[in-house]
C-alpha cells in the first residue's frame, strides 16, 4: 500500500483528500479518490465543511475521574488501544492511571483521516491519527481550562494543567471530572497550541499495554467469544474449487442431529455454498460434515500449482507492463555474461491464519440490523452487510470486536465473511447468528498472499557495483476489478506487486522493472507488508550476493549502493552495524551472520541475524534490529512489534510455509499442512534499537516483516554456499 | 445427549451434551468460560490448553465423555493459583501480549512447565511451549516472562 503513503504525503500539502466510499448505483461499492476537492456527501454532491472531530466522540470524562478514550480503529495486536489514548492523554494532561480505552463502532467520525474510510492498513494507525489525537487532546484540555477559568473568573492563561487537574491563581484547583459538564458547553476551539516534544509526559515513554491483564486472565472477549441471548452458530460448506456452485444437496443425515435449526443454500461472493445453523458449534460442525453436496464445478478454472509455475516461468522471461524505466534498457545486454547474474525466484501462496478464526455475528430486525465483527475494514463491512440486508449503512449498528490477529485477513475488499453472516441472518430474522469459519475453512478459503515469480538480470560494472538491472515480476493483482484499482493500478501494473523494488532506495543505473498481473481463480489479498514480502527478499538477497562476489562487507556494500537521500536507511544501517558488531565479531563455530535492510511504509529497518543449522533447519540464535520510525510514540510497543514481527516474517521460510493447489483444490487443511513458526523457529532473542527522532511517526506494523527472511538466508548462504531463490525453504 | 459431572476449577459442574463434544466447546458454550480458545481443532496450536489432573492438555481433541472425574483447570482460575498468578504478572510486566488470543494457552503451558520444572532452561522452554502457536510470534517475550516468573516462584 505504497499508494497510501504517497497519498499521505499529498495530504500534508493539500489538507483535503478522501477516499470516498459509498453505495454504488449497481449495488457494488464505490471507492474513489478525491484530491484537493471538498469531500462529498453520500447522496449527491453536497459540499461539506472541513472535518472537525468533536472531542465528545473520543473522550468521556466520568464523574469518578475515569477517562474513556475511544480508539477509531481495530486493536489486533498492534497496540493502538494503548498508543492512541497515550497521544490524546498527553496533550490533555490526563492522569494516565485513570485512562481506559474502547474500540469505536463504525461511524463517519472514526474514519481514518487519510484513507477516508474506517480501517487499519498501510501501517497507518499512528502515522495517520497522531495529529488527530493530539488535537483532540489539546482541544479537550482547552475546554476544561476554559470551564475552570470561567468558574474562577480568571483568564485561561493563568491556569495550568497536570494529571487531570486544572490549577489557577491562589491555590485554586479543580479536577477534570468536576469540570467536565461545564466544559462540554464550551465551544470547540478551532486552533490550539500543541506541546513541544520536550513537554510530552507520555509520548516517547515506554508505557505498558492497557489490554495485558484481560488478555492474561481469559477475560478479554474477542469476536469469537461473543454470546448473545438466543444466539445460533452458523457454518458454511464452501465449494472445493473457488467459484463453484451448489448443484444439489442432501441434508437428511445432517438434520437428524439434535440442535440443527436450518440448512440452506446461500450465495457467496463467488459461487454458492450451504449454510448450517445450529445451537452449538459442535452440532453445526458435525451437521456440515454430514451434508452430501453435489457441486457444479464446470466452466471454472481449476488452479494447479505446478501448471501455474510453468506459466509464470514463461511469463517472467518476457517483459511485462512497465513500472520503472530508467536509463538504457539494453545496457544489460552489452555487459559480458561473466559479469552478469541472472536470478529466478519463486514465492508460493501464503495464508494469513490469524489465531482467532474468522467470524462475524449479525442480527437482522427488518428495518435495521446489528453486527459484531473483528474488522479491519469497518466502513466496507458495514456497507456490505447493509447491502445484503437491503439496508443503508447507517441502519446497521456495527460493533468493532477485538481481533485475535489479522495481518490483512480482516481487511477484505469484498467483505466475504460479513456478507455470509448477513445472508444467513437474513433468513433467521430476529435471531443473532454467529458465523464461524473453522481453521480448515480459513486455510482452504483463499484470500492468500499471491504466488510470485521474479527474474532479475544484474550487470556488474568494473567497480563491482550494479551497472544495469532488469527485473520482471509475475503475480496476481490484489485489486484488479475492485474499486481500489483506479488508485493502485498504474500503466497496467498493480503497485503492490512491484513496491519494494520499483521504489528501491538503492542507486541502480539502467533500471527497468516490468510486471505481469495474470488472472487466476484464487482470491488474493494483502498479507502483512504486502509486496515487500517478496520484493525485499529478492533485492536483499541479490545485493548480498553482489557484495559477496565483490568481496566487500555486506553492510559497507549497502552503504555504497544506497542513494544519498536514503537517510533513514543509512541511519538504521549505522545503528545496526554498531549494535551487532560485538557479536558479529565473535560468532560461534558453525554460525554465520546475515544482513538485510529495507524501507517500507516510510519506516526503515536494518537487521542482523546469527544463524546456525540445527536438525537441517535454520536456527536464529539472535536478531539485532535498528528502526527509524520517526518519533516512537510508545517505544515499548515499537520494540515488541519488531521483536515479534520478524518472527511472523519467518512464516515464509517454514518448510511447510506454502499453500498449493492440485486440480483446483487446496492441498493443505490446517496447521499440520500449513505450519507457521513456533517458538523454536523464531529468533531466540531480538534486541531492537530505535533511532532517536522527532520527525512525524511512521508505521511499525508491517516494516518488521520483510527484513528477516533475506537476512536469514544470507547467513545460510555463508554456511552452505548455496543461494536460496525458491520458497518455502523445504531443504537447506 | 448424555449428562456429565465435571470438576472445573474445583467446582462441580453438570452438563448435558453429545458425548463426542470436545471439552473445549463444553467449557466455552455450556459453561460460558471463553478464556480457553479455539484455534485449530486438531491439537496443533495449543490455544485450547487446560490442565487435566495437572497435565497440560489440548481440550479441542478431548471428548467430554473421556474426562471422567479428572480435575479440569482453566485460565479463569490462574489468578488464584500462586504459580499462575506469578506467570500472569510476569506476562503483564514483560508486555508479552499482542493480539492476545493465544496467550491463555501459552500461560497454561507455562504454568504446567514451571510446576514440573521450576528453573527451566531454554531447551525445557522450547520443549514445553513448542506446541503453542503465536501468530504474532511474541516468543522472545514469552521466554523472558517464563524466566522472570521462575525467579518469583519460591
Amino acid at each position: 500500500m505504497r499508494a497510501a503513503v504517497e497519498l499521505e504525503k499529498q495530504v500534508q500539502v493539500n489538507r483535503r483528500s478522501f477516499l470516498q466510499v459509498s453505495a454504488g448505483a449497481a449495488g457494488g461499492l464505490l471507492v474513489s479518490l478525491y484530491l484537493d476537492v471538498p469531500a462529498f456527501a453520500h447522496e449527491g454532491n453536497r459540499a461539506q465543511p472541513a472535518k472537525v472531530y468533536p472531542p465528545d466522540a473520543f473522550v468521556d470524562i466520568r464523574p469518578d475521574g475515569k477517562i474513556l478514550i475511544t480508539v477509531n480503529r481495530l486493536e489486533f495486536g498492534q497496540g493502538v488501544q494503548t498508543s492512541l489514548p497515550m497521544i490524546l492523554a498527553d496533550e490533555m494532561d490526563a492522569d494516565w492511571s485513570q485512562v481506559i480505552a474502547d474500540l469505536a463502532p463504525a461511524a463517519d467520525v472514526y474514519k481514518d483521516p487519510v484513507f477516508g474510510i474506517q480501517m487499519v492498513g498501510g501501517s497507518g494507525s499512528i502515522a495517520h491519527s497522531f495529529q488527530q489525537y493530539r488535537e483532540l487532546g489539546a482541544k479537550t484540555r482547552a475546554m476544561l481550562v476554559a470551564a475552570a477559568a470561567d468558574r474562577w473568573r480568571v483568564s485561561p492563561a493563568q491556569c495550568r494543567t497536570e494529571n487531570s487537574v486544572v490549577y489557577g491563581p491562589g491555590n485554586k484547583s479543580a479536577r477534570y471530572a468536576e469540570l467536565a459538564k461545564d466544559a462540554a458547553s464550551k465551544a470547540i476551539p478551532e486552533q490550539v497550541r500543541l506541546k513541544n516534544p520536550s513537554e510530552f509526559h507520555l509520548i516517547g515513554k515506554k508505557v505498558l499495554r492497557l489490554d495485558s491483564r484481560p488478555k492474561c486472565d481469559g477475560s478479554q472477549k474477542f469476536g469469537l467469544d461473543l454470546d448473545l441471548p438466543g444466539m445460533k452458530i452458523a457454518m458454511v460448506a464452501h465449494p472445493p474449487v473457488f467459484s463453484g456452485k451448489v448443484k444439489s444437496f442432501d441434508d437428511k443425515d445432517a438434520r437428524t442431529l439434535d440442535g440443527v435449526r436450518e440448512v440452506f443454500e446461500i450465495a457467496l461472493s463467488k459461487g454458492s455454498g450451504v449454510a448450517v445453523v445450529a445451537d452449538r458449534f459442535w452440532t453445526a460442525k458435525q451437521a456440515r460434515d454430514r451434508l452430501k453436496i453435489d457441486w457444479d464445478l464446470s466452466g471454472i478454472e481449476h488452479p494447479d500449482s505446478s501448471q501455474l509455475w510453468s506459466k509464470y516461468q514463461e511469463l517472467v522471461r518476457m517483459p511485462g507492463n512497465i513500472a520503472v524505466s530508467r536509463g538504457d534498457e539494453k545496457a544489460i545486454d552489452k555487459i559480458a555474461p561473466a559479469n552478469r547474474i541472472v536470478a529466478e525466484y519463486e514465492f508460493p501462496y501464503l495464508a494469513h491464519t490469524p489465531m482467532e478464526p474468522l467470524n462475524a455475528t449479525v442480527r437482522f430486525d427488518g428495518d435495521r440490523a446489528e453486527a459484531w465483527v473483528p474488522s479491519q475494514f469497518q466502513t466496507m463491512d458495514q456497507m456490505a452487510i447493509g447491502e445484503v440486508l437491503g439496508l443503508k449503512p447507517e441502519q446497521v449498528t456495527f460493533h468493532t470486536e477485538f481481533a485475535g490477529g489479522g495481518f490483512g485477513r480482516r481487511a477484505v475488499i469484498d467483505s466475504h465473511v460479513p456478507r455470509e453472516a448477513a445472508s444467513i441472518a437474513k433468513r433467521l430474522r430476529g435471531t443473532p447468528v454467529k458465523l464461524i469459519w473453522t481453521r480448515e475453512d480459513d486455510v482452504r478459503g483463499g484470500y492468500y498472499r499471491p504466488m510470485h515469480a521474479h527474474r532479475v538480470e544484474v550487470g556488474i560494472g568494473p567497480d563491482s557495483m550494479p551497472a544495469a538491472w532488469r527485473h520482471v515480476i509475475v503475480g496476481q493483482s490484489l485489486v484488479a476489478g475492485t474499486p481500489f484499482a483506479a488508485m493502485l493500478i498504474k500503466n497496467g501494473v498493480d503497485e503492490t506487486t512491484v513496491e519494494g523494488t520499483a521504489d528501491t532506495s538503492y542507486n541502480l543505473p539502467n533500471f527497468h522493472v516490468t510486471a505481469h498481473n495474470p488472472t487466476v481463480n484464487v482470491p488474493v489479498l494483502w498479507w502483512r507488508s504486502v509486496g515487500n514480502t517478496h520484493t525485499a527478499y529478492v533485492m536483499e538477497t541479490l545485493v548480498d550476493e553482489l557484495a559477496t562476489r565483490a568481496r566487500i562487507d555486506p553492510i559497507e556494500y549497502r552503504r555504497k549502493l544506497l542513494k544519498p537521500e536514503a537517510k533513514k536507511l543509512r541511519s538504521v544501517l549505522d545503528l545496526m552495524a554498531e549494535k551487532s558488531a560485538p557479536w558479529r565479531r565473535n560468532l560461534a563455530q558453525g554460525h554465520a551472520a546475515g544482513i538485510a535492510c529495507h524501507e517500507c511504509f516510510d519506516t526503515a529497518v536494518a537487521c542482523a541475524v546469527d544463524v546456525s543449522i540445527e536438525n537441517k533447519r535454520p536456527r536464529i540464535n539472535r536478531a539485532t534490529l535498528a528502526v527509524n520510525c520517526g518519533l516512537a510514540v510508545n517505544p515499548l510497543t515499537v520494540e515488541s512489534q519488531f521483536q515479534a514481527g520478524v518472527g511472523f516474517g519467518v512464516t515464509q521460510l517454514m518448510a511447510r510455509g506454502a499453500i498449493t493447489f492440485k486440480d483446483g483444490r487446496v492441498e493443505q487443511r490446517n496447521f499440520d499442512g500449513y505450519t507457521p513458526p513456533y517458538i523454536m523457529d523464531a529468533p531466540v532473542t531480538a534486541d531492537v534499537h530505535i533511532v532517536p527522532s522527532t520527525e512525524a511517526p511512521t508505521g511499525c506494523g508491517e516494516p518488521p516483516v520483510p527484513v528477516i527472511s533475506p537476512a536469514v538466508v544470507n547467513a545460510l548462504s555463508k554456511l552452505t554456499g548455496k543461494r536460496y531463490r525458491s520458497l518455502p525453504l523445504v531443504s537447506l | 445427549m448424555a449428562t456429565y459431572q465435571l470438576n472445573v476449577n474445583g467446582q462441580r459442574k453438570q452438563v448435558n451434551v453429545d458425548p463426542s463434544t470436545p471439552l473445549l466447546w463444553v467449557l466455552r458454550e455450556e459453561l460460558k468460560m471463553t478464556g480457553t480458545k479455539y484455534g485449530c481443532g486438531i491439537s496443533a496450536c495449543g490455544a485450547c490448553t487446560v490442565h487435566l489432573d495437572g497435565i497440560a492438555t489440548r481440550s479441542c481433541v478431548v471428548p467430554v465423555s473421556l474426562v471422567g472425574d479428572r480435575s479440569i483447570v482453566t485460565i479463569e482460575s490462574m489468578a488464584a493459583d500462586p504459580v499462575g498468578r506469578a506467570v500472569q504478572d510476569a506476562w503483564v510486566d514483560k508486555d508479552v501480549v499482542q493480539c492476545g488470543y493465544c496467550q491463555s494457552g501459552q500461560i497454561m503451558s507455562a504454568v504446567a512447565l514451571l510446576n514440573a520444572t521450576p528453573k527451566p532452561t531454554d531447551t525445557d522452554i522450547e520443549e514445553s511451549m513448542g506446541g503453542n502457536l503465536c501468530r504474532c510470534a511474541t516468543y522472545v517475550r514469552i521466554r523472558e516472562a517464563i524466566k522472570s516468573a521462575s525467579q518469583q516462584i519460591k
